[in-house]
Formats: structure tokens, sequence, C-alpha cells
């Protein structure tokens, strides 16, 4: 378990002094200048050395990422650090407890960062239903402006700016070539890549786009050194991270813990364990709604990383653990993610505009077993037939939670569908969300 | 099975989106839409209006004129060809055939004096609809709503049978009546009382058949130039043309428009300004006319006196400046003098320099530069178009085509034309003649280029290809033509203008004109730059006839839509 004075984010439940004085008070802000002068190769080396792996889902190493940007800077063409803090992933709220609480990281962060990748502005794009996050991010930026931690003349030597920018709640607004789009004014669709964001972002110009979490943990780890950092978790997976556990545990919470902790040491010492215990324990989808589910034999064991849950045919994404227990209509919990996928589509592509709203229409019928066992295969086969054929992940994300209920579920959808053969006039089960 | 299912797997009940309003050109079938925003793209960019778009999101998502207004653009037609599905079709030809029952017939435009590359498809005597063909000299792939859709007009209020008018009314008639009402008067009036004028739709070939008629009669008056333009071939041919070319326009640093409207003058014309604009490196402006270009320009105020400030000016420091000349900048009192201005104004400021002449005169009307070529301005002592249409300047006047000119009373006038329009209600005899599509015959574009136009259909009822009425009237008037044939008239015109039979090609004008031009001088009014076109709908008889121009003038003039059908 994960000590006390190993956390990042130290003020994650809002117990303590959210403002500038109290995150120094926390230890924010503190040899600030120091880590700039080290120098901006030293600060890329050190993090690619802590293998710390992008928090906003697809892992993708943070430090490998910031080295991608141009080491000089076009005059014409000003580099550009972008903050995802479009969090709409259902089950995910670490994001929101970062810049609710502890917003002071994630403002120094994007200084470092920025200063790493030769950008002077900062925007950072908050979901359009963030109203309080969004108030107290602009509240803490107000206050480096004046302390002069950040500005166009501040104690640091960088000059920087830093805009928050509030987003109208679209989900594939997160995204981050649409969250480009949405910047500049335009409808939030997916650009093609590439080019890519660091060669070509917003306005043109070389971008990176970061998780809120991966930039509010920079500082720490270059204060307390990347060695420190990849003392947690397996190898290629170290570090901590904030699961977001919610469902069906005693205590849903949102707690940092070291990356690979087991499944059920997470669930046990934080949460309060299952509701009804580990025997009652259907399912869980691990992380945010874009992975497939794993049944409860495995995960119950499983190291919460990258890897392990690759292993299964899952992933960590953004570590948000929705727990189901045996009281779950599980049919209906998926059914239920299709729709919002369908109702999220932005419809650019053709198979997720057309394959979301189909998914979601047979998994209504497949809840109330109004279906053909053949079908079960069929949509299968559209799954597969969306699943890597769009521009963005979403056509993804809309698939797999269906691939995972068919491959781990599959004897209870055709329950399902003989029950519903038996006796077809019965009192229709209440229909699923709207 | 090599191809997959033979069957569709889809059980579910299937979207259906409502059809929208977005005109009366483009028809919507919006359940057949697949959102791939082609037709908003082309709106935004191309037309660089930005009124259709796309609401909702994912599968709910419509693309739609937002509120169900109608289109503003005038190049609107053209999302009908860029929609891969048929959601957007054309309202006014749609569902009348299948389309590989139309004879299709490649022609030219003549709705402006750009000479888009047209395809004319017919059925039996019927035309149903014009298209596009690329070239990418002139249009690319783009045509403009009146050179579309104004097949209509091309049915109704023809002239299918000539007429004399017998007791200040007009009578139907026999050709022979009809010739020998002319004959009458032209063996009453002394040559010099007889004047001619041509319109803005006639070939070269019935123009060098009308000049050779005058010669033979021995009279000076004759004038292509309608709307009282000071253009000259005197002056040089490079005072006349678009000497840049069309493409030249992708190559310009720097655009001026001087007293001119492109999109209502030349719609495709000013998409291709817009496309060199949103290029980036180019310095645009204005003199004339405040309007919506669509495209950002620098004001720099109405009235020619704006232009002297160029005069002595020092050499822009621009590589390939260009001005752009509206046709109505010198259909004015002081036309010579802005001319003259203009000359200077594009020396000085390197608009026209060894290796580049960026000095373009954009016309408004498609017969303006072959008249021009052919020479068909007023002789020693002629008059010109609007003295002639002056009360009693003359006692007889062979007009034709021309509708854009009130001929004041006094003269008998002989209307040799298509429709019964301003020109045809002003005739003592009418003659029936053919419209572009229904001749072969040469048009000369603003830039200079001839080209050659085919005939789709057959004139209707009695009507004739002009050439052979005028080759006709020449015998009973006693000023025999000397051909019988088109052919043997392409072969003398080929013989006197060479490059009017070099089809396609553009022929650069001497640019040594420029210098005397410059010296000409002359003083100009304070008078503001008044565009030449100012219904962009209704330019021509064929349009005034048009029911679909009609509703989209309209429009245009905010005349609101009782019911939105």
């Amino acid at each position: 378990m994960l000590e006390d004075k190993d956390r990042i984010f130290t003020n994650l439940y809002g117990f303590g002094d959210r403002s500038l004085k109290g995150a120094r008070a926390r230890g924010n802000w503190d040899g600030t200048k120091a880590i700039i002068d080290k120098g901006r190769d030293w600060i890329i080396a050190e993090m690619k050395a802590s293998g710390l792996r992008g928090r906003g889902g697809a892992g993708f190493p943070t430090g490998l990422k910031w080295s991608f940007m141009p080491k000089t800077v076009d005059p014409k063409r000003p580099h550009y650090l972008v903050i995802n803090a479009d969090e709409s992933e259902p089950g995910t709220c670490k994001d929101r407890e970062i810049m609710r609480n502890d917003p002071h990281t994630l403002v120094e962060g994007a200084l470092i960062a920025s200063f790493a990748m030769g950008a002077h502005a900062c925007y950072i794009y908050v979901r359009g239903e963030y109203i309080q996050e969004r108030e107290r991010l602009e509240a803490a930026v107000d206050e480096a402006y004046e302390a002069r931690l950040i500005g166009k003349d501040n104690i640091h030597g960088w000059p920087f700016d830093l805009y928050v920018h509030h987003g109208a709640g679209a989900y594939i607004c997160g995204e981050e070539t649409a969250m480009l789009e949405s910047l500049e004014g335009k409808k939030g669709m997916p650009r093609m890549k590439p080019p890519f964001p660091a060669g070509m972002g917003l306005y043109g110009s070389p971008t990176t786009v970061n998780n809120v979490e991966s930039i509010a943990v920079a500082p720490t780890i270059l204060r307390r050194g990347a060695s420190w950092f990849t003392s947690f978790g397996a190898p290629n997976n170290f570090g901590t991270k904030v699961f977001c556990v919610s469902g069906h545990v005693n205590k849903p919470c949102n707690v940092e813990e070291a990356m690979s902790i087991p499944f059920r040491e997470l669930i046990d010492k934080h949460c309060g364990g299952v509701r009804g215990g580990w025997d009652n324990l259907l399912a869980v989808i691990p992380g945010g709604a874009s992975v497939r589910l794993v049944p409860a034999a495995e995960i119950i064991d499983c190291p919460m990383d990258f890897d392990s849950l690759a292993k299964l045919k899952s992933g960590l994404g953004t570590a948000a653990a929705i727990v189901m227990d045996k009281s779950t209509d599980i049919i209906r919990a998926i059914a239920r993610l299709s729709y919002f996928y369908k109702h999220e589509s932005c419809g650019q592509c053709t198979p997720c505009r057309e394959g979301a709203g189909w998914m979601w229409r047979v998994m209504e019928r497949m809840v109330q077993g109004r279906a053909q066992k053949r079908e079960i295969d069929m949509l299968l086969d559209v799954t597969k037939q969306v699943e890597g054929h769009t521009i963005c992940a979403l056509g993804d994300a809309a698939a797999w939670p269906i691939q995972g209920l068919i491959a781990h579920f599959r004897p209870e959808i055709e329950r399902r569908i003989d029950q519903y053969a038996a006796n077809p006039a019965s009192e229709p089960l209440r229909a699923a969300a709207e | 099975m090599g191809y997959g299912a033979d069957s569709s797997r889809f059980s579910e009940n299937k979207r259906a989106v409502e059809d929208k309003f977005i005109g009366p050109l483009v028809k919507t079938s919006m359940n057949r839409c697949i959102q791939c925003t082609r037709c908003v793209r082309f709106v935004t960019e191309v037309a660089g209006v930005p009124e259709l778009g796309a609401i909702g999101r994912g599968e709910d998502m419509e693309i739609t004129s937002y509120l169900e207004h109608a289109l503003t653009s005038e190049l609107q037609g053209n999302v009908v060809d860029l929609c891969p599905v048929g959601a957007l079709t054309s309202k006014p030809t749609a569902f009348h055939a299948r389309p590989w029952e139309y004879l299709k017939t490649e022609s030219v435009d003549v709705m402006d004096a750009l000479g888009s590359a047209i395809r004319i498809d017919s059925r039996g005597r019927e035309i149903v609809r014009i298209l596009p063909r690329v070239n990418d000299a002139i249009n690319e792939e783009w045509i403009s709503d009146k050179t579309r859709h104004i097949v209509d007009g091309l049915k109704t209020q023809r002239l299918d049978r000539p007429y004399v008018r017998v007791d200040g009314s007009l009578r139907p008639a026999s050709w022979a009546e009809a010739f020998a009402a002319v004959a009458g008067k032209v063996k009453a009036t002394s040559p010099s009382r007889i004047g001619a004028i041509v319109g803005d739709l006639a070939t070269v070939e019935e123009m060098f058949a009308l000049k050779a008629l005058f010669a033979n009669l021995g009279s000076p008056n004759i004038d292509c130039r309608q709307d009282g333009s000071k253009l000259h071939p005197k002056f040089g041919r490079a005072s006349y043309l678009f000497n840049s070319t069309i493409a030249g326009v992708d190559q310009a640093d720097a655009i001026l428009v001087i007293g001119s409207n492109p999109r209502h003058e030349a719609p495709v014309l000013n998409a291709r300004i817009r496309k060199r604009w949103l290029g980036g490196g180019v310095l645009t402006g204005l003199v004339g006319e405040m309007a919506d270009l669509t495209f950002k320009y620098n004001y720099l105020g109405a009235a020619p006196e704006s232009l002297a400030a160029f005069a002595d000016h020092p050499p822009a420091n621009k590589t390939k400046p260009m001005f752009i000349l509206g046709a109505g900048a010198f259909a004015r009192p002081d036309g010579e003098a802005v001319l003259s201005l203009a000359a200077k104004a594009a020396l000085s400021l390197g608009v026209v320099k060894d290796g580049w002449n960026g000095f373009n005169v954009l016309h408004s009307a498609a017969s303006r530069v072959g008249g021009l070529d052919l020479g068909l301005v007023p002789g020693e002592r002629g008059l010109d178009a609007p003295t002639m249409a002056k009360a009693n300047a003359i006692d007889m006047l062979v007009n034709l085509g021309a509708d854009e000119i009130d001929i004041e009373p006094g003269a008998f006038v002989v209307y040799i034309g298509t429709h019964g329009d301003r020109g045809a209600h002003r005739a003592d005899v009418i003659l029936p003649g053919a419209a572009y599509s229904e001749k072969t015959g040469i048009y000369v574009n603003t830039e200079g280029r001839p080209q050659f136009a085919e005939r789709a259909v057959f004139p209707p009822g009695d009507a004739r290809e002009d050439w052979s009425i005028l080759r006709a009237l020449s015998d009973p008037i006693g000023a025999r033509l000397p051909f019988d044939s088109l052919t043997q008239l392409r072969s003398a015109l080929a013989a006197a203008y060479p490059f009017l039979v070099r089809f396609d090609a553009v022929a650069p004008a001497d640019a040594g004109v420029f210098g005397q031009l410059a010296a000409l001088g002359g003083a100009i009014d304070k008078a503001p730059f008044v565009a030449a076109v100012a219904d962009f709908y209704l330019t021509n008889p064929i349009a005034r006839a048009s029911r679909v121009m009609a509703e989209c003038s309209a429009l245009g003039r905010g005349v609101q839509r009782e019911a939105a059908e």
C-alpha cells in the first residue's frame, strides 16, 4: 500500500487548503526554478527515465511524447501545450478531483511541460460539465499569475501564458485532434493522422496534447527523481496512479495508489470490499467504459496496470474500475454504454456513425431477449467491422464493451433469448435508458 | 459469394431524415445523405458563403441551410454535381428522364463573358439540363446557376415565326412578307439613316454577316456596344481583353477590382479569385460599388478619382499585380478617360510590364470581344448605339438581339432575336432567330479565346439561324452577301480574321498600346462606378423568360416566400 509520504496528490480529497498558500505548504512550486534551470533536455530525459505512461488512457510514454516536439522553434509556428481536461469517460473522475482540490499541481506541471517542449502558451480544455472545476482552476491560475509564477514576466524566466478553455460537453472533444479542432473554433471532429499534432497541431503548429494527470505528476517526479517514481509498480508500468473505483463496492472512492496493485488489494484496502463479498463479484470494467469487461475470476488477482490488463484483452484505460456484482443486468449495463457511444459519435466516419446506432439497437433487443441467437454472431461481426475502421478510437471504444460482453457472457445472452422465446408475451422489461 | 452477402443484414428500422428547403435550385432527398459534407465544404470554401452546414451529431447529423433559408450563392447548383448519392438534385430538372436518354452536346456558355465549358443535355427537341465540362483554363469544373438553370428560359416566350407590325400591333407573317416589309423600308431610306445594334449573345458568324451586310448597304452606323461602352478596337486589342488570362488569376499576387462586381458579372471567376485569396499572399482591393465578394478586400473608394492616386505611383512591390476592370467602368460618358487613367495606373504600378500583362477587362456580354475583334463599331461619321437609340436619330434600325437598350420612338426596327422581350416589343418586323443552344457558332470570351459551340437542338417553329436570316434578307434589300453556307461564311471569316478560328487558344495581345492609351488623358467624372450587372439572374432575354431565374431573383431581392412548399 502506498504510504502517504509517497502520494503526489496530497489534497485529493479537498481536506486541506487548495489555495496557493496551501499548495506551497504541501510542496508545490518548490524549486520549480531549479528544475527549469536544469534545462529542457534534462527534463525530457528524466521524464523518459521515470517511465511515466500517459494517464489519459492510451498509456503512451509521456517523456517520449514530449521529445517528439521539434527541438528548435520556428518563429512562425509557435509550440503549444494543450492539456486534456475533457474528462468524459464514464466512471472516470480523477482529473476533476485534481482540478478541484489540487489545481496547483496542474498549473506547475503546465509550466514545466511547456518549458520542456518550448511552448510559451498552454491551453487547458475543461469539460463542459465541469463548472466548479473550471472556476477553481481559474482561481488557481489567477493566483499563479498574481504571484508571478506564470505570465509574460515571471520569476521562472520562461514567458508563459496559461489559458483555461471551457468546452461544451462533447465526449469526442476528449480525442486529441478533435480537441484541437474545437479549440480552433470548429466542429469537434477528429483529424486524420498523420500529420500528428507534434508536427501540425493547434493552428497548424507543433502541439502536444497531454492528460491532466500526466502533467500534474510531472513536477513531483522531477523534484523527487525518476528513481523514486520507478520504485512503484511493475516494470514498464511504473509510478503511482489515481484509481477511480465506482459501482458495487462498499465505499466507492478515488485513491492514489501504486501501479500494479492487485485488484483485490485495491478494493479491500480502500473501498471496503465488494458489496456482498468477493463471491458476489460478477465482472469489472477496469479502465473506464471504453475497454472490455473482465469477469470476476480473471480480475480478482490481476495487477492493475497497462500490461497485465492488456493480457486479459482489456486495458487500464483511465484506471476507472467499474465494479459490478451479481445483481447487475450485465447486458443492460453494456447496452447503456452502447447508447452512450451512439449518442457521442461525432458522425464523421460512417462505420462509427451508423454502426454505433446499429449496435445500440441490437443491444436493446438483447436486453429483452427479443433477438435470434445468430444475431449474437452478427453483432460481434458488426463490432469487428467498426473496430479499427474509423479516424479516432471512438469506433473501437464502442465496439470493445460489446466484444467483452459476448466473449464472457454469451450464455447469459442466450439464456435471455430463450427466456423471451418461451414467454414472448410476458411483461416487457422496463426499457433501458431512453 | 466472393463479394459478400447478397442481402442486407440490417433489420432495424432505418433512420429517416426530413427533406430540407435550401432554395429554388437544389432539391433535397435527405434520406439518401451519407453526411460526406462535400456540399458543406463546397459552399463554404469554393462559393464562400457559409450557409450550409451540419447540425446534430453522430447518426442524428443532418445537412441543412440553417433555419431553412435559401442559399444565396450564385454557384449553388454545383452541389448537385458534387453530391455522391443524389441527396441533392436539381430541382428544376430532376425526374424528367433517364440520363442515358439524353443527347449530350458540348457547347459554350453565353450567360457571361467567360465562355464556360458546358454540356447541353437534350431529349428530342427539348433541352433538359445544362452541366459543366471541365476546362481548367476557364471554369475549372464549376458553372454559375444562371448558366445551369437557364434551361426553361429557352422554352418560353420564344419567337417562332416572323411578325410584322400592322396598324400598331404585331401580326404573324410569313418570311416573304416580313422580308418585303424590310426591303420596302430599306429602299425608302438613305443608307446613312440605317443602323444596326448587336446584342450580347450573338455569335461571331452572324456579326460578321451583319458587318458585311452593312458594308454592302454602305452604312457606317453599326455598334456592338449596346451598353454604351467606350472600349474601341482602335486602342488595340490589349485594351479590351482579360490579358492575364483567367488562369493567370492563380498567379497574381495583387488583385485590384475596378468598377466591377465579379460575383455577379462572372461568379466562376469570382470563385477563382477567392481561391487565390484563400491561398494567401495576395493583396486585394476594390474601387467601385461595395459588395460582398466572398473574399476580403481593401476598399479604396467608389469613383474613378480613387484610381487617380495610382496614376503616378511608384511600381508596386509585387511581381504579378492585376487589374480587373468591369465592363461598367467604361460604359459611362467618361469611359475613354477612365480607360486612359487605368492604363496609366497599370503602367506606373507595374501591372503591365515585360513578361506580365495584368490589365484585365472583365466583359459581361458573351459577344462583346468577338464584336470588337470584328470591328463592329461606328465607321466614319457613324453613330454609336446610344445615339442610334435616341428618338428619330435614324430611320431604320436592325436590332440583332439587343434587348438591354431602350430604343426610343422614331426608327423602323427590325428585330432579329429569340425571345419576346424588350427588343421584340419595340420591333416593327420580327425575324425569329436561334438561341445559343440552337446554332453552331464561335464565341470569343473575355480573354480573347475563340471557342466553338455545337448545336444541341433546332430552333423552334419557323425560326432560323441568324446568319441565314441575314443572308436571306440581303437579296431583297439588294445587298447580296457572298456566302451561301455556313462553311463559306467561315472560310471568309477565317481569311479576314485568322485568329478567330484558332479555337481554344489565346493569342496574346500587343501590350505596347498602353503607352498611347495612357497619353490619351481626358477628364474623369466624379460619378461613382456602377457595376455592369444589377440583377445577376436577369441579365439577358433568355434569363428573363425563365421562371427559375425569376424565382432566384425574387429571393435575391429579399421577397419572402409565401410558404415553404
